[in-house]
Parts: structure tokens; C-alpha cells; sequence
């Protein structure tokens, strides 16, 4: 009967969803059962116990203890099973493992948008390696969202001002569907997102080198992105006003002053030192208090901060 | 075939108040306090559903309701408080004169009711009036200036709400009682039918008893 | 099942004109405090809601023929789903089988002149229609589009009428506050002499059931509704996050009332359904007192369950578990009631007219919509299902067809009584059919869709979801074409002569006592028990006192 199963349901790729599946199942056979049961009865009665004149006289059976005993009793227990089977499912798909990943979730209107430990952003797409658990931390900027991956059988809310979590190990390597399933409005049926399950080949070059998105994306595009997402926005202005740290605009292929009073010429392998070791020079007239980017940012992002700088001229 | 009868047509003993689908005044009375305390439940759980959404907000945020309730006037909620327990008992004054048939002392008792529900407003008048020029306002019209705590708006929005709610059933309960008093000056009351004062009374303790759990909820927190 | 007493002699007194005829004319219909014409007044009001909000649900499923856009845009959509569903709950759904059929009917039942509070009862009329148009104008402020559900945040930061259309459903409340008050003292105290309790017909209990949860848990919503509107205008801040509020709140104050509502739309129908299959099988019904008491509980256990409609919007493992827990005690007073039915029929003398073809669809629709609530109920179940269109498709099941085919089986019941005449019984059959395989042609798929993943609330779906929903709409065609059926032959038979005898389906409820329609009072003179609701003997023994003098 799997084809049954896998007509109404999509098929399951994450590890609990086994279970749920058979609960939901075994509802249907039931469902099924006791519609035909219930109708059988009906159309039976109907048939045997028309009325054939209008004189017919019927028995006067008020009640029958024991029988509505049975007809209590037993859909009692059948409940109580369905209980303690969906309560089992529940708590298993529960409390997350100490070892999961940990991706950060934000939904607002109508994008969802993913953070991974490393610091990576990515919209509307998420990366997930396949057979490890995943915590999804998740919480939104405006109204409730909620984020459903029917793959994995699972769903929650998505809330403004608190944290919910979801956790899950995809056990199959392929796309997963998100969808919003709580209504926030005009773009509710467009709030979607794919969970791509990689394989561990497949996610170590996700993390290298970001999915496949940024990995097609122009350099400089790429590197106005960096500037944006990665806080460099916060002390570096691109239009010449003087921030934390000197504005970006037109200082490629010029040359500063270090604080150490040496000229240096504004070139690839400076911006690459400066973003890797910001302390080894630090123009003048400024604080040495830039953090290092060592492991935060990939080989290509960096290039992409090159290729931008250049760019503003 | 059984033959039966039954009592209650207008005339034989029955009150000329008695509507046609009632048998007898009794059963007539009866259905009138059964209502009347059917609709007394829904106001309970009008205000249970405030008094429930006030203790969620309190349990988060302690100190917000802490700061702000001492810009209440304890001392008009407790004269408020006095007035309306006054009142009530001369509505009970007034049930009881009209159960008796004793036509002035029912009158003299709505009048004394009404003039402490009036009363109990005026005060909510002078409260209210101090409130609005301190800009101690609801929601996002609070304007209150020098707070060390943050967030009180929360607390006059349930100020506002609880008693703004209760004042309009203290305004509805003198309509009512007005227009039992209307009636009792009619002479419509006697021992025979007094059930309009008796359920106006029920209305108007309930009210009272609102009050009393308010009073304490706003005023006193401790 | 009585005897009248008439205070005017027998034959040769000038027959006392039906409650249509007297008095004629709009005025005294707009003015009377007759339950029947109040009733009438409601069913016509019904009707015509439901008109307006299945003509909604058509124009939504012909929108969901196509992925993307077939007819509107996606505000419009949002739109009209939220009327749809705001109409067919507030203006249809709760109002049809209480106070239509209910407020003609009870008094009847239980042998009274009317209701406990006339007067009252033409209020709670004024207020429903009050509120209606409330509703309806809100689409001069440019609509809602926040679904029935009113979730804040969304509510108290999107634009349009909310507010309106919020403080319409806060009116409706308390016209059902006044029927469910209503009911209740009419219940407890316009008995016919020496009618118990268990004496009463289940109708009765099914409107007490139903009116215990109009009175404990429409104040609550009104409530909740009341602070809606107060945060949209002032900013209270109880169910902002941002100003320390909490948003998930409003859900619970919602559901509390919001889910105890959903057995007023149910209760009803079973209190319809209680009183047809008897008649129909011509046999006593089958546990009476497990029916009444099971109304009871149902009403009673409805309070405790609220939260299981939010076991995925981030509460706890051990609340989760609880309200999942007592969900599935609320599945067996309705299993019983159902086999009770059947029970009724075995061995009867059942007759296949069209409020039993009714009921008999009641009881099929019924089983599949309580059936699929155990998905529902169940935690984990309840996780991949939650706000998909499995969902949208149990919820119609029960509220929509369950309680949609009990009003037509009370309408078709309770015509000849009505208005003294007689329908087309073989129209009256094939729509019957058209309605229960269009009902089943619209839903049935609709379980598969969102089993299959897609959520509720959609505008644009994925195309793999086309084919089930282009069934659906199909389906939507022929349950319109049923209906609209069953409204030409009932119109139509309101042109013909009052020819309906008094007790057309051989009825041992007080009912068929009165004329066929009644008279303005109801009964000439006072009826008084003399045995069982359902007691279909030739020589039943009396109940209660032997006499009452």
C-alpha cells in the first residue's frame, strides 16, 4: 500500500517522518474503515427496514447498556492509542541534539532569511547537510510567520519578539520545499523558500565558497554585498565622509599615510592585508580598532571587496 | 384521553402585568431572574476576559504596574468604593420596600442609589480630568513626562479600559434605575410584581462587585 | 403526543388565522415579538448571507482553477476568503439552526406560546442585522484581509476596515447572547405541564447545550475583540511584542471562544438530526439520555481544548500534550451520538423523504469530519497538517457540511410547519445528491492537497497542486447547482396553496400538535404531555403525573 501513502503524502525526507507517516496512515485506514463501516450500516438499514406501509409498527428500544458500553469503550481506546502514538512522534521531534548545527531564521515580509554559524547569509535559500541534525533558531521582524518544510513533517511559528526552534536531520540528499503557512498578507503564497540537503562534499563547498548564487554573482556585486552584510558599512562610508575608518570612495590606486609615516599605495594585496591583518597598517589619524575578517570571509568574498573598492571612484 | 387543565389566564389572580405566555406570575418571575443572572454571567466573563488579559501584563512587567498605580488617588477610589457599597445597599432598601409594597420608601431608596451612582461618577469625573492633564493616557497617547520606570502606558491602558467598561455600566444601571423609578412612581409595584426592581438590583450589585475587584487590582497593588 | 385543550369548544368555532396572516402587513413582521415570524425573519436573513458568502466561495475556487492569477489579484483574494469566512461563521453558520430554526421551533417543542423574552428575541434580530451590515460595509473601507482569525500582529498593523469588521462580530455577539439566554430560561421554565426533563425532546437539549456555550464564551471573545479594537486605536500594547505585549495571547483569548463556537455550529445540527432520524424511522430514538448527556459534555469539554489549535505556535511539550489529550475525549460523545443514529434506524420503519435523505448525508459527511479531526488531534499529526488545506477541508466538513446539510434537513423537516405547504419530494431527492456529491467533489480532494503540503491562504500555489484543485472547483459547480435546485423547488412551493396537514411526517414531538402553520399563540390552549418525545407505540403509557388536577 506504499503507493497509497505516496499519493497523499510527499515523501518523507527527514528522520522522524517515518513515524508520522505511519500514524497518519493508520488515521486514513481508519477514517476509510469506519466511513464504510458507518455508511454500510446506513444503506442497510435503509434497505432492509424501509417503511412499506404506512401502518408499519417498529419496536420500542429505548437503549442498550452494553452495547453503548462497546460503542464507548472501544473508540476510547482507539483514541487513546492515536494519542500516545502522535504524543511519541511529538516529543521526538522535540528537543534538538547537543551536536546540531545551528542556522538563525529570520522571516518578514515576504522573504526568509538564514544565518548560518559562520556567519553566512542567505535568502530564501537554505543549505543543510544531509544525516546531521539541524537547529533552526527562527523569529520574525513583523507579524507571525510560519515556516513549513512538508518533506520533513514538520512546522512551527514563526513569531515577533521571541525565539521558537525547529530541528530536523534530512536524511535525503536533494530540494525540500519551505512554505509560509501562517497568512501575513499580499505576498503570503509567494513567502517560499528550498532547503537544499547536500551532500557533505556538497555543503564543505557551500561553506568554502556559498551556495551557488553567490557563487555566480559578479565580483563587485559580490563585494557591495559584503559591504553590507558583513558591517563594514558601519565604519567605512562609500560617499567620503569620514567614519570610524576612512571612507572607501576614491581611494583606489591612491596612496595614504600609515601611522607609522611610511606611504602605502591603495592595491589588491593592501586591502587584502588590511582586511586580514587590519593592525599591520593603519592610516593615520585613525584608531587601530578594526577587527580582523581572518575566517570570516571566503577567498572569493574578499575579491569581491577589492573589485568594489575599485569600483568607487 | 387525559383532561387537564392548567392555571394562568389574566384574571384569575394573575397580575395585569403578566405576559400571555407566561401561566403565572410566579413562573413569569422565575424566567426573569433566570435571565438576569444568565446575563450577569456574561458580564463576569466580560470582565474576567480583562481581569485575565491585567494579570498576564502585571506577572510581565512588575515594575512598570508598581510605578504607575501611584499616580492613582487612593483616596477617591476608596470614597468611590464606599459610595457604590452604599448604593448597593439601598437598592437592597429598595427591592425590599417594593416587595413590601411600600410605594414611597421604594421610591425614596432609588433616588438615594441613583444620587450615589451619580456621585461615584463625579469623582471618576475629577480622577479622569487629573489623569488627562498629567497625560497618564492609554497606549500610545500616554504623554506622562519623568518616568524612572518604562512601559507604564501598559498599566493606564487597563486603567482606561477596566474603568471606562464599569462606567458605562454604572450608566447603563442608572438608565435602568430610572426607569424603575419612573414605574415605582407609576405605582407599578407591589408584593404581587416587583421582579423589574429585584433584577435591576441584580445588575446593579454586580456592578458594585466589578468595582470591588477593580478597586483593589488598580489601586492597591502591592 | 398531546392533548390540546381548547378553550374555544370544537367544531363550529371560526378557525384562529396562521401566525403569517395575523396580523398582516411589513410593519407588524418588523415590530412582532412572535418567536415563528423572528425565526422567519432569521432564516430569510440566513439565507441570504449565505447566498452572498457561497457566491464568495465560488469566485474563490473559480481564482484557485489556475495557479497565479485566474480572476483577481491577491488583495482581492485576501479579501474575499476573509468575508467568506467572516459571513459564513458570524452571519450564517452560528446564526442558522439556533435562531432560525431554533427560535421557530423550540417553543413549539416544548409546547410554550413563545420564548421566554419576546422582546429580547426581536433585540437579538436587530442586532444580528445591526451587525450585518457593519460586516458588509467594511468593504467601503476598502475590506479586511486578515482571514476570520483576526491573528495579531497582522490585524492591528494592516489597513481597512478591521476595526469595523471587528466590532460587527463584537454585535453579532450579543445577539447570541440574547438567543442563548433566551433558550435557556425558556428551556428551564415554558415546559408544557409535566414535561421533565428527559420528558423533552433532544432538540431542546442540543439548544441548551448550545446556548451554555453562547452565554460562558461569546463575552470572551467580545472581550477580545474589544482590546483588538483598543490596540489598532490606541496602542494598548497587549498584543504588540514590540511594547511588551504578547501576540500569541491573542490567539488563546481567540480560541477560547473560538473553539467552544465550533460546537455551537455543530451542536445544533445534531440537536436537527436528533429529531429527524425518529421521526423518519418511526421508531423511540436509541439512548436518549447518552444523546442529551453527550450534548452536555460536548459543550462542557469544548472549554478545555482551545489550545489545539496552536500546538505549533510555540507552547510548551507539556501543554501540547494535555489539550491534545483531552481533544480526543471530545471524539466520543460524538461517536456515540453517531452510533446512536444508526441504532435508531436498525429495525425501523424508515422512510426516505427529504429530511432523512438529509440526515442520512449528515451522518456520512458527519463521520468523515469528526474522522479527520483525529489527525488534527494528534500531536504529531497535527504538525505536518496544521494551517493546510486539510485543514480548510475538516473544518468544512464539519461546520460547513455537517452543519449545512442539518439545516437543510431541519428546513425541509419544519417547511410544512413553517408555511403549510408542501415541497417537490422528488426535487427535493436530487438535491439532496447534487449537494452531497458536490460537497464531497469540493472537499474530498482538498484533504489530498493539503496532505500533500500546500497551506491554506494561498493565492498562488505550486502547479503541481492544479489538478486536485481544478477538481475542487468542479466540484464547487455542482454543490451550486444542488443548492440553487433546492432553492427554486422550496421558493416555488410557497405559491401554492396551504394544503400541508398538520402532522405531515407523523411526528410524535409537540410540534405536529399545532396546526400546520400555527397559529399566533401556537397551540389553542395549552398542550400537555402525555408520553415520550419519540414514543411511536399505539397504546404508550403516560408519562408524569396521571393527571393533572
Amino acid at each position: 500500500m506504499n503507493w497509497f501513502r505516496d499519493y497523499l503524502l510527499p515523501r518523507g525526507a527527514a528522520s522522524h517522518a517515518g513515524e508520522v507517516d505511519g500514524l497518519f496512515m493508520f488515521i486514513i485506514y481508519l477514517t476509510i474503515f469506519f466511513f464504510f463501516f458507518n455508511g454500510g450500516l446506513i444503506f442497510y438499514a435503509v434497505r432492509r427496514w424501509r417503511r412499506r406501509s404506512a401502518g408499519e409498527t417498529t419496536p420500542h428500544i429505548t437503549h442498550d447498556t452494553r452495547l453503548e458500553l462497546v460503542w464507548s469503550v472501544i473508540p476510547l481506546m482507539v483514541v487513546m492509542l492515536i494519542f500516545f502514538w502522535g504524543f511519541k512522534g511529538y516529543v521526538k521531534a522535540w528537543v534538538p541534539p547537543n551536536d546540531s548545527i545551528e542556522i538563525v531564521v529570520t522571516g518578514k515580509k515576504w522573504v526568509w532569511q538564514f544565518e548560518y554559524p559562520d556567519g553566512t547569509r542567505t535568502l530564501n535559500d537554505l543549505h543543510v547537510p544531509v544525516n546531521k541534525p539541524v537547529k533552526l533558531v527562527m523569529h520574525s521582524e513583523d507579524v507571525i510567520h510560519s515556516f513549513f518544510v512538508p518533506g520533513f513533517r514538520l512546522k512551527r511559528d514563526v513569531i515577533p519578539g521571541r525565539y521558537t526552534e525547529l530541528w530536523f536531520t534530512a536524511t535525503q540528499p536533494g530540494k525540500q520545499q519551505v512554505f509560509c503557512t501562517e497568512y501575513c498578507g499580499k505576498g503570503h503564497s509567494d513567502m517560499l523558500a528550498t532547503i537544499y540537503v547536500d551532500t557533505p562534499e556538497q555543503y564543505e563547498v557551500f561553506l568554502r565558497e556559498g551556495d551557488e548564487q553567490v557563487r555566480k554573482m559578479p565580483l563587485k556585486e559580490l563585494g557591495k554585498l559584503v559591504y553590507e552584510n558583513k558591517g563594514c558599512a558601519t565604519c567605512h562610508s562609500i560617499d567620503g565622509t569620514r567614519g570610524q575608518g576612512p571612507s572607501f570612495k576614491g581611494i583606489w590606486g591612491h596612496t595614504v599615510k600609515g601611522a607609522d609615516g611610511k606611504d602605502y599605495e591603495v592595491e589588491a594585496n593592501y586591502i587584502r592585508q588590511s582586511i586580514l591583518s587590519p593592525q599591520a597598517v593603519v592610516v593615520q589619524g585613525f584608531e587601530p580598532i578594526m577587527p580582523t575578517f581572518q575566517g570570516l570571509l571566503r577567498e572569493r568574498e574578499i575579491q569581491g571587496v577589492i573589485e568594489y573598492i575599485k569600483s568607487l571612484q | 384521553m387525559t383532561t387537564a387543565t392548567h392555571t394562568g389566564h389574566a384574571g384569575d389572580g394573575n397580575s395585569k402585568f403578566l405576559q400571555h405566555h407566561f401561566r403565572e406570575m410566579g413562573q413569569q418571575f422565575e424566567a426573569a431572574k433566570l435571565g438576569m443572572w444568565l446575563f450577569l454571567v456574561t458580564e463576569v466573563l466580560l470582565f474576567g476576559g480583562l481581569f485575565v488579559g491585567y494579570g498576564i501584563m502585571h506577572a510581565r512587567h512588575p515594575e512598570a504596574f508598581m510605578a504607575a498605580h501611584h499616580h492613582l488617588d487612593k483616596v477617591m477610589g476608596a470614597v468611590n468604593t464606599v459610595v457604590l457599597l452604599i448604593s448597593s445597599f439601598t437598592m437592597v432598601l429598595a427591592v425590599w420596600a417594593a416587595q413590601t409594597s411600600r410605594r414611597t420608601l421604594c421610591i425614596l431608596f432609588l433616588i438615594l442609589t441613583l444620587l450615589c451612582a451619580g456621585v461615584f461618577l463625579v469623582v471618576k469625573y475629577f480622577e479622569y480630568s487629573h489623569k488627562f492633564h498629567d497625560g497618564l493616557l492609554p497606549g500610545k497617547y500616554y504623554t506622562h513626562q519623568g518616568d524612572t520606570v518604562p512601559g507604564q502606558f501598559m498599566f493606564f491602558s487597563f486603567y482606561f479600559m477596566m474603568t471606562g467598561l464599569h462606567g458605562i455600566h454604572v450608566l447603563i444601571g442608572m438608565i435602568a434605575i430610572l426607569w424603575i423609578l419612573v414605574r415605582a412612581i407609576r405605582g407599578d409595584f407591589s408584593s404581587q410584581y416587583y421582579s423589574p426592581v429585584d433584577i435591576t438590583g441584580l445588575y446593579w450589585h454586580l456592578v458594585d462587585l466589578i468595582w470591588i475587584y477593580v478597586f483593589p487590582l488598580m489601586y492597591l497593588i502591592s | 403526543m398531546a392533548e390540546t385543550i381548547s378553550t374555544h369548544g370544537a367544531a363550529g368555532a371560526a378557525p384562529h388565522l396562521d401566525y403569517l396572516e395575523d396580523p398582516k402587513g411589513l410593519w407588524s413582521w418588523l415590530t412582532t415579538v412572535d418567536h415563528k415570524r423572528i425565526g422567519l425573519m432569521y432564516m430569510w436573513s440566513v439565507l441570504f448571507f449565505f447566498l452572498v458568502g457561497g457566491l464568495l466561495a465560488l469566485l474563490i475556487r473559480l481564482e484557485l482553477l489556475t495557479p497565479k492569477q485566474t480572476i483577481m489579484t491577491a488583495e482581492q483574494y485576501n479579501r474575499l476568503f476573509t468575508l467568506h469566512g467572516a459571513v459564513m461563521v458570524f452571519l450564517v453558520i452560528i446564526p442558522a439552526i439556533p435562531a432560525a430554526l431554533g427560535n421557530f421551533a423550540l417553543p413549539l417543542l416544548l409546547g410554550a406560546k413563545d420564548v421566554a423574552f419576546p422582546k429580547l428575541n426581536l433585540a437579538s434580530l436587530y442586532i444580528f442585522w445591526i451587525g450585518a451590515v457593519m460586516a458588509v460595509s467594511t468593504l467601503l473601507l476598502g475590506g479586511v484581509d486578515t482571514g476570520w482569525t483576526f491573528y495579531t500582529p497582522y490585524s492591528t498593523s494592516t489597513g481597512g476596515g478591521v476595526s469595523l469588521m471587528v466590532l460587527a462580530a463584537f454585535v453579532l455577539g450579543f445577539s447570541s447572547i440574547f438567543t442563548g439566554v433566551n433558550f435557556i430560561a425558556t428551556i428551564h421554565t415554558l415546559r408544557a405541564p409535566k414535561m421533565g426533563w428527559f420528558e423533552m425532546p433532544l432538540f431542546a437539549w442540543g439548544m441548551y447545550s448550545t446556548a451554555v456555550i453562547q452565554i460562558l464564551a461569546t463575552p470572551v471573545l467580545g472581550i477580545t475583540l474589544l482590546l483588538l479594537v483598543m490596540e489598532r486605536v490606541l496602542g494598548v500594547g497587549i498584543f504588540d511584542a514590540q511594547l511588551g505585549g504578547d501576540p500569541v495571547l491573542f490567539q488563546h483569548f481567540f480560541w477560547f471562544y473560538s473553539h467552544p463556537a465550533v460546537y455551537i455550529m455543530i451542536l445544533p445540527a445534531m440537536a436537527v438530526i436528533s429529531e429527524v432520524i425518529p421521526t423518519f424511522s418511526k421508531k423511540t430514538i436509541f439512548g436518549y439520555k447518552a444523546i442529551a448527556f453527550s450534548s452536555v459534555t460536548i459543550a462542557l469539554l469544548g472549554f478545555l481544548v482551545w489550545a489545539h489549535h496552536m500546538f505549533v505556535a510555540g507552547m510548551s511539550l507539556f501543554a501540547g500534550a494535555i489539550f491534545s489529550f483531552l481533544t480526543f475525549f471530545i471524539a466520543i460523545p460524538s461517536a456515540i451520538k453517531v452510533f446512536n443514529w444508526i441504532a435508531t434506524m436498525w429495525r425501523g420503519s424508515i422512510s426516505l423523504e427529504a429530511p432523512m435523505l438529509y440526515a442520512i448525508n449528515f451522518l456520512l459527511i458527519f463521520t468523515i469530519g469528526g474522522l479527520t479531526g483525529l489527525f488534527l488531534a494528534s500531536l504529531s499529526t497535527d504538525v505536518h497538517l496544521h494551517d493546510t488545506y486539510f485543514v480548510v477541508s475538516h473544518f468544512h466538513y464539519v461546520m460547513a457540511g455537517s452543519n449545512l446539510t442539518a439545516f437543510l434537513a431541519g428546513m425541509h423537516y419544519w417547511w410544512p410547519k413553517m408555511f403549510g405547504r408542501m415541497y417537490n419530494s422528488r426535487l427535493a431527492a436530487i438535491g439532496c445528491g447534487l449537494v452531497f456529491v458536490g460537497f464531497n467533489a469540493t472537499f474530498l480532494p482538498q484533504f489530498v492537497i493539503g496532505s500533500r503540503g500546500m497551506p491554506r491562504r494561498y493565492y498562488n500555489y505550486l502547479p503541481q497542486f492544479q489538478d486536485l484543485h481544478v477538481a475542487s472547483t468542479v466540484g464547487s459547480w455542482i454543490l451550486a447547482a444542488g443548492l440553487f435546485l433546492t432553492a427554486a423547488y422550496l421558493l416555488a412551493s410557497l405559491r401554492g396553496p396551504k394544503t400541508a396537514p398538520a402532522n405531515p411526517w407523523g411526528g410524535r414531538t409537540l410540534e405536529w400538535e399545532a396546526n400546520s402553520p400555527p397559529i399566533t399563540h401556537n397551540f389553542e390552549g395549552q398542550p400537555v404531555l402525555q408520553h415520550g418525545p419519540y414514543d411511536y407505540r399505539a397504546n404508550p403509557a403516560p408519562v408524569g403525573v396521571e393527571d393533572a388536577h
